[in-house]
């Protein structure tokens, strides 16, 4: 039942409810597999080809064609599994559902239903400070339907089926989240991990990434689950928020209303921040799910189970652990560090070039490059200094060649692509001063200068030093080295 | 020439004394002589089928033939075939080119056959008359007033009637030996995954199995050596050493060539429903096996009365989804006019499908339904285990199976059309092979004198998985002392 307009926004959040509700949110997740051709074709899977051109005889589904197992797409999956700790089906069945909709030629999408290649497995999240282990209840092989063209022929609707075909592992997860927060951190932290992986491009304007979102809501300390409505096809983490903050708030001012969810599929609008009714559960088909007798059951077996296993990286939550072990890094930065592949490659190459202390490193990719990339909106792989790079100005900073301060100065410059650290640092004359008979000549000046601040620091004003120190600083452009400026100037004040 | 072995009409273009163009424009007289009474081709295109001769022609000048170069062979309208109407019986596909070509028609292009046109059929191979035909009925060659048998009804005419040199049919319940039981020739259904089913038009995805219908095993043996091998395409298609089905055949002469063959005889395959000529006739070509060294050991198939309500559940179901494909989006037949998307389906698909194929989508749409799937669909599979299991207990006593291969002679067009039980029991005895995989041969084994005419009746051999070869020898040692095969219907 779609909600009027004028019911939401304006009294839903100064609302006091009667009861304090739980929200109660599972994810499925369609995940495009990164196969360079179909599930079941040798057609290409490239996106933004012109309509049906990448649409072979079993794309169409021309009569005789046969589907043949694109046995990258079992790599895919068993390398999810593996990634998720979960049971991997030795043998799986891959079966049709049937339905007629002109974006799937076959009337039928072959699909994995009772017997799926990835069983129970688990992914655990990040939220603040505390983790949550989010259950996954499986994952199955599909292929992709086209799609409905609308308004490209006046007065008709076309069909693309370039996309049909197209390899997809869906991931569903048992009904543990609490919160659209949990819902979008397992869903980032999911997308993550398929890209850590390489199985999908995670690109969710292309389609590559795209959540089903099942809420439901109960009194908080029940423990029957409510009737639940599943939120279609959300393909950006904020519509996500959106979708299930407003879908909460909605079952909960239905049910407190004194009316009753029935079980739906719901679309999200973006633009006007709705959820709303697609079709309810008396209208929904009946699938028909019966094995696909065109294909083999899919077995796997130990061996290749370990050949997969012998082309994984090193997932996010081991790397997480080994920097923490290894580089002495807080679970924070740790998990900072490791949050994306290109960011753990980032720091990992920086860290190896520079050879050097790893919290310095750390700072500066979570510090400096970050802000700097977040700034210009790029992406860490996209970054202007590359890793061997800010390693050359790591190395000129732990061996006091510059400052913290000088340093970010510097990186400044190489960002601007001025160069690398070492000749940025000759030809800008930032060099730190460690000449003691140098930095004592421009301290005598800075008291000579500033009498009155002496007088304060010796009547006991401990922040008079500071400010001469400041002077100092300011005096060497930021040259001298702030542990000499200080030891001298303690000496020659005490 | 018509009524020449294939090896014998090979041998006649090896010699040069006679072209392939020659001999296919004979086979394609004959054709446009009786093919408009007979009706056993859907598809004709004598400028393309001339084209293919020549170039056989070309190739045995050039010394490159193989054995079947230059031999006009009719295709069922199941397969693909690139450039040829290709309608599988239905006014669904009515003006259907095929833009590719199917594993088979590869295969027999590759060997330098002919295809002599496309051969009429069941819609969607669904029928045991020919009579579900968008494109008419088939008439038995020898009694135009009954039917060929089917679903490979064309086929079987046109071999019968001498309007090729041979065929090819599909089997899915019967499709081939049924009807080369009725029209008097050897049909053969090789195990399940020994032909590739990549192009050829799906009924029951499990059950379908393409193979040979010719006037002899010999024939039949140089088709199987064409027709079988791997095909990536075709995830069921099974991968094998390539295999000469004509290895066995020369030493099937002699006084007792079958000395040590244990045949089993199934009780249940002469019970109630065989009618008794069609009995004496194969209780007499088992007399003739005993006679060429056989041993007859009796045998039971228990499980064998559920096979016809186990494929009536399973062969609809698959096909039921199988024929989803039709849905008037992309190609075949659309509806003139229709009010929504929803319109024209239902249009397209009450328009395009015939009665039979209407009611077999009932029935496997009915069968998976929720809340039915696991009385029916689950529980037929369970019992085609069974089955299978029938016929491995049954090899553990005997090397082949040996029976009649349909119950009766062939029947009068229309007289089980509104009956569609009746017309099911017509595959009694050969649906159970499909269900377990194996394969199933019918060869002519003599004739019934039913209303004053001698009509064929076939006694089918049922061997092991992938005996086919075995299976040939069995059947060629008999035509080498019956006369059977090369009998020929009148007036053709």
């Amino acid at each position: 039942m779609p909600i009027s307009r004028s019911r939401i926004g304006i009294r839903a959040c100064r609302r006091v409810f009667k009861v304090e509700w739980e929200v109660v949110i599972g994810l499925e997740t369609h995940t495009q597999l990164k196969t360079n051709s179909k599930i079941f074709s040798g057609a290409s899977t490239t996106y933004g080809a012109a309509p049906n051109t990448q649409a072979c005889e079993v794309s169409i589904a021309l009569p005789g064609v046969l589907p043949v197992l694109n046995q990258e797409a079992v790599r895919c999956a068993i390398k999810f599994g593996l990634a998720v700790n979960a049971e991997i089906a030795p043998r799986s069945v891959f079966a049709r559902k049937n339905y007629f909709y002109p974006d799937l030629p076959k009337g039928y999408q072959i699909s994995q239903y009772e017997l799926p290649v990835v069983g129970k497995g688990a992914l655990t999240i990040q939220l603040g400070d505390t983790e949550k282990v989010i259950r996954i209840t499986r994952a199955h092989l599909e292929e992709d339907a086209g799609k409905s063209v609308h308004g490209a022929v006046e007065g008709m609707s076309g069909i693309d089926l370039n996309r049909a075909g197209t390899p997809l592992l869906e991931i569903v997860t048992e009904p543990d989240m609490r919160s659209a927060a949990e819902a979008v951190a397992y869903a980032k932290k999911l997308h993550e991990l398929v890209q850590w992986i390489g199985i999908c491009d995670g690109n969710m304007q292309e389609g590559s990434f795209r959540c089903d979102v099942n809420v439901s809501v109960r009194p908080k300390g029940t423990d029957t689950l409510g009737t639940r409505r599943e939120i279609k096809n959300l393909n950006s983490f904020k519509f996500m928020q959106q979708a299930i903050e407003y879908e909460t708030r909605w079952q909960i001012e239905t049910l407190e209303d004194g009316g009753t969810i029935q079980q739906a599929t719901v679309l999200f609008n973006p633009d006007t921040g709705e959820t709303r009714a697609m079709r309810s559960k008396e209208e929904a088909n009946d699938y028909r799910y019966f094995p696909d007798p065109d294909l083999l059951p899919l077995v796997i077996s130990e061996a290749d189970k370990d050949a997969v296993r012998a082309d994984m990286p090193e997932l996010p939550q081991a790397m997480k652990a080994r920097f923490e072990a290894e580089f002495g890094l807080s679970a924070y930065d740790a998990s900072a560090l490791t949050a994306a592949r290109a960011i753990a490659d980032y720091f990992t190459a920086t860290l190896a070039a520079f050879g050097g202390e790893a919290k310095l490193a750390a700072n500066w990719v979570m510090g400096g490059v970050a802000a700097k990339l977040n700034e210009a909106d790029l992406d860490i792989s996209a970054s202007p200094v590359l890793p061997a790079q800010l390693a050359g100005l790591l190395k000129r900073i732990a061996d006091n060649t510059i400052s913290s301060k000088i340093a970010k100065e510097v990186f400044e410059a190489m960002w601007a692509g001025e160069g690398e650290a070492d000749s940025i640092i000759d030809s800008k004359g930032l060099k730190q001063v460690t000449d003691s008979g140098a930095i004592e000549a421009i301290i005598d000046g800075v008291l000579a200068a500033n009498a009155a601040m002496v007088e304060e620091y010796r009547a006991g004003k401990e922040k008079a030093f500071n400010a001469l120190v400041g002077q100092a600083m300011k005096a060497s452009k930021g040259k001298a080295n702030p542990a000499q400026v200080n030891e001298i100037l303690k000496k020659k004040l005490g | 020439m018509i009524n020449n072995s294939l090896k014998q009409l090979g041998a006649m273009l090896a010699s040069k004394q006679i072209s392939s163009v020659e001999m296919t424009t004979e086979f394609l007289d004959r054709i446009d002589q009786h093919n408009p009474d007979i009706n056993a081709y859907i598809a004709l295109d004598r400028e393309r089928t001339l084209a293919q001769a020549a170039a056989a022609d070309a190739r045995i000048a050039a010394g490159t033939a193989e054995p079947l170069t230059g031999i006009p062979i009719a295709q069922k309208d199941i397969f693909v075939a690139k450039g040829w109407q290709t309608t599988c019986g239905s006014k669904m596909l009515e003006s259907f080119i095929g833009p590719y070509d199917a594993g088979v028609i590869e295969r027999f292009d590759a060997a330098g056959a002919v295809n002599l046109g496309k051969t009429n059929m069941d819609e969607f191979a669904m029928g045991s008359s020919n009579e579900t035909s968008y494109f008419g009925g088939v008439k038995n060659p020898w009694d135009r007033s009954r039917v060929p048998g089917g679903s490979s009804g064309g086929s079987a005419a046109a071999v019968a009637a001498r309007l090729c040199a041979a065929a090819t049919g599909t089997d899915t319940g019967g499709s081939i030996r049924q009807p080369a039981s009725l029209c008097g020739f050897s049909g053969l259904k090789p195990t399940y995954g020994l032909v590739s089913r990549y192009g050829m038009i799906a009924f029951a995805s499990s059950l379908d199995q393409a193979g040979p219908m010719a006037k002899s095993c010999e024939d039949m043996a140089l088709m199987m050596n064409v027709m079988t091998g791997f095909d990536a395409r075709d995830s069921t298609s099974l991968q094998r050493d390539k295999e000469d089905y004509t290895r066995g055949l020369p030493a099937m002469t002699g006084d007792k060539p079958l000395a040590g063959l244990r045949v089993g005889l199934p009780r249940e395959f002469f019970a109630d429903g065989l009618n008794a000529q069609v009995s004496s006739v194969v209780q007499a070509a088992i007399d003739e096996y005993r006679k060429l060294g056989a041993e007859i050991v009796a045998i039971s198939l228990p499980n064998t009365r559920l096979s016809i309500p186990v494929y009536y559940v399973l062969a609809p179901a698959e096909a039921s989804s199988n024929l989803s494909r039709y849905d008037g989006v992309r190609y075949g037949y659309r509806a003139p006019e229709y009010t929504d998307l929803m319109d024209m389906y239902c249009k397209s698909r009450a328009q395009g499908f015939g009665a039979e194929v209407k009611r077999r989508i009932l029935i496997g749409t009915y069968v998976l339904s929720a809340g039915y799937y696991d009385a029916y669909y689950l529980k037929a599979q369970q019992i085609r285990r069974l089955i299978a299991d029938d016929f491995a207990a049954a090899f553990t006593q005997c090397d082949v199976i040996m029976g009649p291969t349909a119950p009766g002679t062939a029947f009068r067009s229309g007289e089980k059309a509104d009956d569609p039980v009746a017309m099911y029991l017509e595959d009694l005895y050969t649906i159970a092979v499909n269900l377990a995989g194996l394969p199933g041969m019918s060869i002519p084994a003599g004739f019934a004198e039913v209303e004053g005419k001698a009509l064929p009746v076939g006694l089918q051999v049922i061997g092991n998985y992938f005996d086919e070869a075995r299976m040939l020898d069995i059947g060629h040692a008999y035509q080498q002392v019956t006369d059977w095969h090369t009998r020929m219907p009148e007036g053709v």
